[in-house]
């Protein structure tokens, strides 16, 4: 291999930023063949490979990229579907500059080879392209029964693993579609629907059974189904309470959590309202607050809406910005604005409630707090006003208590978390796991799937001793 | 899919549909309610379990045609299908003896009160029931909640059957008489909030039920927050019932009103055969 490396990852072919504001249609087109095995040619092939060290779910990467090098697409896929089940939402949404493409050997040159946009690939070739292969292996039937709730990548990826085990696995969602945030939260641009539900079909042709509009701790109880017969449960119902910042006017018309602006438009199809019935509302100017990828989703959203101007409103720097550098940059592109070290302390609304504007304070950097970053500190004196008609408050999100307060016998953290074992996903409860945001609080995608996939090895082990 | 059982046709407005729903029948109790969506395209919206008959596994519910979803509802008839039902959610309404009890329904509230009433009866109470309309044509089930209450007053604001007059009045009345230990009032917002304002002087510890929009109906949206004490509470699983003397109706008045003309499109949308699709309507 004479010929030299390129420092840069191949570009990745998306829609113009003017163009994409105007559509629902995904912002990444994914590489072609040519352009993946090129991307693919970068990788060294490394015999101790760091790139690994970074993927929560061990993901063999040189080898599934050596495949994706020699053309077997499919090959490649079934290599990287040995470890993860949702490669093709996994290769879009996952933080990879933090993750597998950060210990990557070629980062300290240059750029990391584009890891999650091979995973993606792979991915996409099989979806488009179908594939013979049935030959998933499936242990024998166990006889035995596991219950999962929520249908979030936590317990898709458990659901999947458990099924492969050979135990009969049914997943209950509360919502009528499942998916969790894949399907209600993260945008169809970023991450388009049919993708989703395409890799959870393959879930299901492993014999998972998903039952929709199961409200788990209104309709049964996590105890019920203990005792109804199932062998063991898994708990997956993520952080999806949302947070709200106790401010006056917090609950003026016009005043959205991400959790609802984003199901609306995502879940409910508000987009294309009339044609689906749930309607969503859109000034002029937008404000979101939070820095989150939760708050660029919301605020790119609101452009597509029909917002004029959207606003990032965040009370630390760019530095601490939590979301992935990708969907900064594609909001940037897209004329998002950011107001850095300012938040709001009120908002105002006219006579029909409705928010017509936010009083900020500004902000500036102290000394570094507990998680590392520089604490914020309002500077006094400093406030002033915003005119906005539409606000989305990306404040984070905490668990949803409705099956922790059901469930006698959990033990639960100071934050309303489930209190389970990094390893295992044990819970207090005999027979009862859990994974996924509903431990960490928010969350990756990514470590979510590992939670599931550690749970489930674990529920294995506790089922064959049983 | 769910299977619609039965259809009432209680005035020209309101209907009353028995639907298969045998896991939501099996644990649904007073005060709670449901979340459906007709179908692909559909919106979510909440009903009250008016109720519910574990045998048979079904339940029932009675509603008001007021707009997209709920004219469509009123369209369909027995063997049709809903494709989605979810519940039963929020709080199973407070039962306990209180003594001297007194439910108010009004309008198409008198639906809820009738789980209400059947279980506070059955917890010893002596139950005092009010239903009141606008006018006679949207009064229901004067017979059924008289079988289940000690007394029944009906009243109607044009007279047209019963007493003429608000629900309101006759509260005051029956409080007159004797000490009321607890007061549900449940229909629309107006009502629910003249109540408040009725009963708080006289002492009377008042529970409404409140209807805000919603989405989810599981607690993680915030569509339905409402302001109790000062507080934000959500409706759908802190609620629906509320101290009525700490409820902030005018808020939640204005947040129902926030999606009118969207409302009104998605309604003129639906009368057109294209469903949406045409759009002229956009
Ligand atoms: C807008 C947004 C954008 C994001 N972007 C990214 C990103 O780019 N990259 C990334 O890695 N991460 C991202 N995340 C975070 C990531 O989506 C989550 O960390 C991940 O989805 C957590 O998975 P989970 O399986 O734990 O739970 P969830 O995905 O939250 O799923 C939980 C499911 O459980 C269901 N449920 C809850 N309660 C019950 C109950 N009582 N009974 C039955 N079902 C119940 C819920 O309806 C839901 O479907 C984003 C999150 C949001 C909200
Ligand atoms: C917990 C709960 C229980 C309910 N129980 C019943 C019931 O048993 N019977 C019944 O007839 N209705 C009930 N409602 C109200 C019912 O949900 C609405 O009437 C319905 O959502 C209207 O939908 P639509 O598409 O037909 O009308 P829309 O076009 O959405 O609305 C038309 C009109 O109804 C008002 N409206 C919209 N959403 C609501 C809402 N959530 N609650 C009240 N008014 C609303 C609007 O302000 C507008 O004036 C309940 C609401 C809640 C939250
Ligand atoms: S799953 Fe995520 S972290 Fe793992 S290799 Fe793929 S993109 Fe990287
Ligand atoms: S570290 Fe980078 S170059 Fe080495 S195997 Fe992993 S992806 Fe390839
Ligand atoms: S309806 Fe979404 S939180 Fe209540």
């Amino acid at each position: 291999m004479s010929q030299l490396r390129a420092k840069t990852k191949h570009a990745m072919p998306s829609q113009e930023p003017e163009k994409r504001i105007t559509n629902f249609s995904e912002v990444a087109l994914g590489y072609d063949e040519k352009l993946a095995r090129a991307e693919a040619e970068r990788c060294l092939n490394c015999k101790n490979p760091q790139c690994i060290k970074g993927c929560p779910v061990e993901v063999p990467i040189p080898e599934f990229i050596s495949l994706v090098k020699q053309g077997d697409f499919l090959a490649a896929l079934k290599k990287i579907k040995t470890k993860n089940n949702l490669p093709a939402v996994c290769g879009r949404v996952c933080p990879q500059e933090n993750q597998c493409e950060k210990y990557c050997i070629l980062g300290k040159k240059g750029d990391p080879v584009g890891i999650g946009r091979l995973e993606r690939f792979a991915a996409d070739y099989e979806l488009k392209h179908g594939s013979d292969d049935t030959s998933t292996t499936k242990a024998a039937p166990t006889g035995k029964k596991v219950a999962v709730i929520g249908s979030g990548p936590a317990s898709l990826t458990a659901a999947g693993d458990l099924a492969k085990m050979g135990h009969t696995v049914t997943v209950f969602e509360a919502l009528h579609i499942p998916g969790g945030v894949l399907m209600y939260g993260i945008p169809e641009f970023r991450l388009p629907k049919d993708v989703v539900q395409k890799e959870i079909h393959k879930i299901k042709e492993l014999g998972v059974e998903i039952k929709t509009n199961h409200v788990i701790g209104k309709l049964s109880t996590v105890d019920e189904l203990l005792e109804e017969g199932y062998d063991a449960v898994f708990i997956g119902t993520g952080a999806g309470l949302p947070y709200f910042m106790n401010i006056p006017g917090e609950n003026l018309n016009g005043v959205y959590s991400a959790n609802e602006f984003l199901t609306r438009t995502n879940l409910m199809k508000a987009y294309d309202f009339p044609h689906h019935i749930t309607p969503i509302k859109v000034g002029e100017r937008v404000a979101v607050i939070g820095a989150g990828n939760v708050a660029m989703d919301a605020a790119r959203t609101a452009l597509r809406l029909g917002a004029k101007e959207s606003y990032i409103v965040y009370r630390r720097s760019e530095k601490e910005m939590p979301a992935r550098q990708e969907e900064i940059e594609h909001a940037r592109e897209e004329g998002v604005q950011f107001k850095l070290l300012t938040s709001p302390i009120e908002f105002h609304g006219n006579e029909q409630g409705v928010v017509t504007g936010m009083t900020c304070i500004k902000y500036e950097l102290g000394e570094p707090d507990a998680s590392g970053r520089r604490r914020p500190v309002p500077i006094k004196g400093s406030e002033y006003t915003m005119a906005v008609d539409t606000v989305v408050l990306a404040l984070g999100q905490g668990p949803n208590p409705l099956v922790p307060k059901s469930t006698p016998g959990l033990e639960l953290t100071k934050k309303g978390t489930i209190r389970a074992d990094e390893e295992t996903g044990a819970t207090s409860k005999p027979g009862v796991f859990a994974g996924g945001d509903i431990v960490t609080g928010a969350a990756t995608v990514i470590l979510a799937m590992g939670a599931g996939k550690k749970a489930a090895r674990a529920i294995d082990a506790y089922l064959r001793s049983k | 899919m769910h299977k619609i059982i039965k259809k009432e046709v209680l005035s020209e407005v309101v209907k009353l549909f028995e639907v298969e729903a045998p896991l939501i029948a099996a644990k649904a109790r007073a005060g709670q309610f449901f979340i459906l969506r007709l179908d692909e395209r559909g919106e979510r919206i909440p009903l009250t379990i008016a109720d519910y008959d574990r045998e048979a596994g079904t339940i029932t519910t009675i509603f008001q045609e007021v707009g997209r979803t709920t004219k469509a509802l009123g369209k369909l008839e027995p063997g049709d299908h809903i494709a989605d039902l979810v519940g039963p959610l929020g709080q199973p309404s407070e039962i306990e003896k209180f003594g001297r009890v007194v439910c108010v329904g009004g309008g198409v509230g008198i639906a809820p009160i009738h789980p209400i009433v059947r279980d506070l009866k059955k917890a010893g109470n002596d139950v005092i029931t009010i239903i009141g309309a606008r006018t006679k044509d949207l009064l229901f089930w004067e017979d059924k909640l008289a079988a289940l209450s000690d007394r029944i007053i009906v009243c109607t604001d044009d007279g047209t059957y019963g007493h003429k007059g608000f629900v309101t009045d006759m509260v005051k009345e029956v409080a007159a008489e004797g000490e009321i230990a607890r007061l549900w009032a449940i229909g629309p917002m107006p009502m629910m909030k003249a109540m408040a304002a009725t009963t708080k002087p006289l002492g009377i510890k008042t529970i409404v039920s409140l209807n805000p929009i919603m989405v989810d109906g599981t607690g993680m949206c915030g569509a339905c927050r409402v302001s109790v004490g000062n507080e934000t509470r959500f409706a759908c699983v802190d609620g629906p019932e509320f101290d009525a003397h700490l409820v902030d109706f005018d808020l939640a008045m204005r947040r129902m009103a926030y999606y009118r003309e969207e409302e009104k499109r998605a309604d003129e949308a639906g009368s057109c055969k294209c469903g949406g699709g045409c759009g002229c309507h956009s």
